[in-house]
């Protein structure tokens, strides 16, 4: 049984009622929601792919892609935008080559927007892998994540 | 129960379960609206249609408000038109203001609504929409920039045509119209019926247009280019011309036709014709032969590509002849060809469809010899209408002529295609005489007329009790397919059609019909069927004679060859 199967089969109502709850149990287990698995629980549930598509792309907590190595959680939130945090992560992306909610290609970094770490002292701060780096500049992140590159390898 | 409100300082009788815009639509007053769409849940988007309560003093959606007892309504009221215009002007801001180059310009809902609320100058400023043209579909093109987000091409798709291929996707300004996953409309679950561009406001959904291919081949010498009508164009064309709805205007389509160069014209209704001959027999083959029952008709490329997607399992229930479309493409390739001594290469077939799947249907594999189409290109009713244009015709002033002979002469049962229950219809007739010698005393089946979704009835063919049902609308489809998965068993023939009202209320037809119309469009076809004196394919002389000459009898091996098809289950992102 696929870990897909093994959440579905925790549901067997058909119909939208559930439709959250699954789809946050599957990103729970796989990381993200592949393709497969959205086209596995319309399926399943009787809901036509572009419904649950429309669902998940709806809600910020849903990603389509895997995390990378190194996942990069950005602080937007009031204290870190005040303090250039929009910058930070403009140079973060063209730094590394992707946008924010998705994965490099190489599979190394993903960027994810957060709205507030809790860290506000430290704004702008980023997290990678949970470890906190503060007052980040649009300079010095570029060196931050430069290490995990290497780490990485 | 009844009670009264009071619009505009006017009282007016409303009964509970009305909305607000239903009240003011009875009683002749209008407020524009944009998301709504008729006998659909409001989902009160737009706020087009806000009104004023006098009393709270506040805006709300007349479409999706229901009336009060004692409420009290201001239609027009300096803020109410005042909102109304900010929504347009917000809506403008981020639209591309291409409508010189709009295939809806001058048929463009925005378009009449910045007119009519008098917006002249740029006051809001915003980033335009960007966004890649979905050019994949051989049938509908989509374009993102242009969609304002009413969301009446998402409630059609899933409510009208249980399709569902398109929803809302993000959220708040990044919220779009789209497919799962981003995809192409190609690879999603579209089947192609048009129904959305028939309610699409602006420009964001359209047809694929093939003007291009077919000047081009008018303009060689060397190709010999012929073109056909599908049986609803002559009677729903006149809504495109500034005529009155439900006129036949078949005499002048064909001048028109010649006018523009091509060099012979057929009538789709002659292979509807051809299409019941066949049909007919195959429907009386598998009654008495034990085959698979009940016998799906096969002539709405909608309809196959949702069997092929949704429904597998029914695809043996499908007739195996092809659409009279693609009967006429192979017969003008194969037998015409030889009559005329031309390579089918050295032709180019054109269709005239009141439908978008057709344009699908023309590039299928299935419809192809040795690599070569059988149709070449499709026109809509809309694009013909922009053809003609193109070509200078002037529609009015012009003399009407005869089809081409042979595959132009039809019976009026081949006609009748153009309407829902219009092929079960023809093919009762038919199998009626294939089964008893003679034929029916009274042609008409009223059981099987008319608008509704769903229309039922039981034949009695010398005993032979056949249950036939007719659909119009996938989503009705749906239903009765499934009460079939479910075990119903007296029903022998079914016809489906895609859209509602069956051809005449393709996705090809006039943007903007409506009921009235529509009914004008069908009462046309059953007028010449009531007044023309060859009612029954068999005794179309042009058919007998094509079966004399070439096909042999129907279900013959010129036939199995030549028009008829088999389709395949297809994997799409549903």
């Amino acid at each position: 049984m696929t870990l897909v199967q093994h959440v579905l089969h925790k549901y067997p109502e058909t119909g939208r009622d559930n439709l959250i709850p699954i789809l946050q149990e599957i990103q729970t287990a796989e990381g993200y929601l592949s393709k497969k698995s959205i086209l596995e629980v319309g399926r399943h549930l009787d809901i036509p792919a572009s419904k649950i598509f429309g669902v998940a792309t709806f809600y910020n907590q849903f990603r389509f892609e895997p995390f990378g190595v190194n996942h990069v959680q950005v602080c937007r939130g009031t204290a870190c935008h005040v303090l250039g945090s929009s910058t930070v992560l403009q140079e973060l992306e063209k730094h590394l080559k992707v946008k924010a909610g998705q994965t490099s290609r190489d599979g190394l970094f993903s960027i994810e927007v957060v709205a507030c770490i809790g860290a506000c002292g430290l704004a702008p701060v980023i997290c990678v892998n949970g470890e906190f780096h503060a007052k980040v500049t649009a300079r010095s992140i570029k060196e931050i994540v430069d290490q995990y590159k290497t780490r990485g390898e | 129960m009844d009670f009264t409100i009071n619009i505009n300082n006017k009282t007016i009788v409303a009964s509970s379960g009305e909305t607000i815009l239903e009240v003011m639509n009875r009683n002749g007053i209008r407020v524009p609206t944009l998301c709504h769409i008729k006998n659909a849940l409001p989902t009160g988007a737009c706020r087009m249609c806000v009104v004023e309560d006098n009393k709270t003093g506040k805006l709300i959606t007349s479409c999706s408000f229901p009336a009060e007892p004692g409420m009290s309504i201001l239609t027009h009221s300096p803020r109410v038109v005042e909102s109304r215009k900010t929504i347009i002007e917000l809506l403008l801001s981020n639209h591309p203001d291409d409508c010189l180059y709009c295939v809806r310009n001058k048929n463009c809902e925005l378009q009449d609504l910045s007119e009519e609320l008098h917006v002249t100058e740029r006051r809001i400023r915003g980033i335009k929409n960007k966004a890649n043209l979905d050019l994949s579909s051989s049938s509908i093109v989509r374009d993102p920039e242009k969609c304002i987000l009413c969301g009446r091409c998402v409630y059609v798709c899933e409510e009208v045509m249980g399709v569902a291929c398109i929803d809302f996707i993000n959220r708040g300004n990044k919220s779009i119209i789209g497919t799962a996953f981003h995809q192409g409309l190609n690879t999603s679950s579209c089947i192609n019926c048009g129904q959305c561009v028939m309610v699409c406001p602006t420009g964001a959904l359209t047809e694929k247009n093939h003007f291009a291919q077919i000047q081009e081949a008018l303009n060689n010498p060397s190709k010999r280019v012929v073109v056909q009508y599908a049986p609803s164009i002559t009677v729903s064309m006149a809504e495109e011309l500034g005529m009155e709805p439900g006129v036949d205007i078949n005499g002048i389509l064909n001048a028109a036709l010649r006018k523009v160069g091509f060099d012979h014209i057929f009538d789709s209704s002659f292979s509807a014709d051809l299409t019941i001959m066949e049909e007919s027999a195959e429907l009386i083959h598998r009654i008495q032969n034990g085959g698979v029952l009940p016998m799906i008709t096969s002539c709405c490329p909608g309809w196959v590509k949702y069997a092929e997607e949704f429904a597998p399992e029914f695809l043996p229930n499908l007739s195996s002849c092809k659409s009279p479309q693609q009967m006429m493409g192979a017969i003008i390739k194969s037998h015409f060809a030889a009559q005329e001594n031309l390579k089918p290469e050295e032709i180019f077939s054109v269709s005239i469809m009141p439908c978008t799947a057709k344009k699908f249907e023309a590039q299928r594999e299935e419809m192809t010899r040795e690599g070569i189409s059988d149709v070449d290109a499709v026109l809509t009713t809309r694009e013909l209408t922009k053809f003609l244009k193109l070509f200078g015709v002037d529609m009015f002033n012009i003399k009407p002529e005869l089809v081409d002979s042979p595959l132009g002469f039809r019976s009026t049962a081949g006609k009748l295609f153009g309407t829902s229950g219009g092929v079960m219809e023809a093919a009762i007739r038919t199998a009626y005489h294939s089964i008893t010698g003679k034929e029916m005393v009274e042609f008409q089946v009223p059981a099987i007329r008319g608008f509704e979704g769903r229309k039922e009835t039981k034949i009695n063919i010398n005993g032979l009790v056949l249950g036939v049902v007719v659909v119009n609308g996938m989503a009705n489809a749906k239903v009765l397919l499934d009460e079939i998965r479910g075990g119903k068993n007296d029903v022998h023939f079914i016809e489906i059609m895609a859209c509602p009202g069956g051809c005449i209320g393709g996705g090809g037809q006039h943007i903007g019909t409506s009921d009235e119309q529509l009914k004008s469009r069908m009462n046309a076809l059953y007028r010449i069927d009531e007044t023309e004196r060859i009612k029954v394919s068999h005794k179309n002389p042009e058919i007998v004679e094509l079966y004399k000459e070439f096909l042999g009898k129907p279900l013959g091996h010129k036939s199995h060859e030549l028009l008829h098809t088999h389709y395949h289950e297809r994997e799409v992102v549903k």
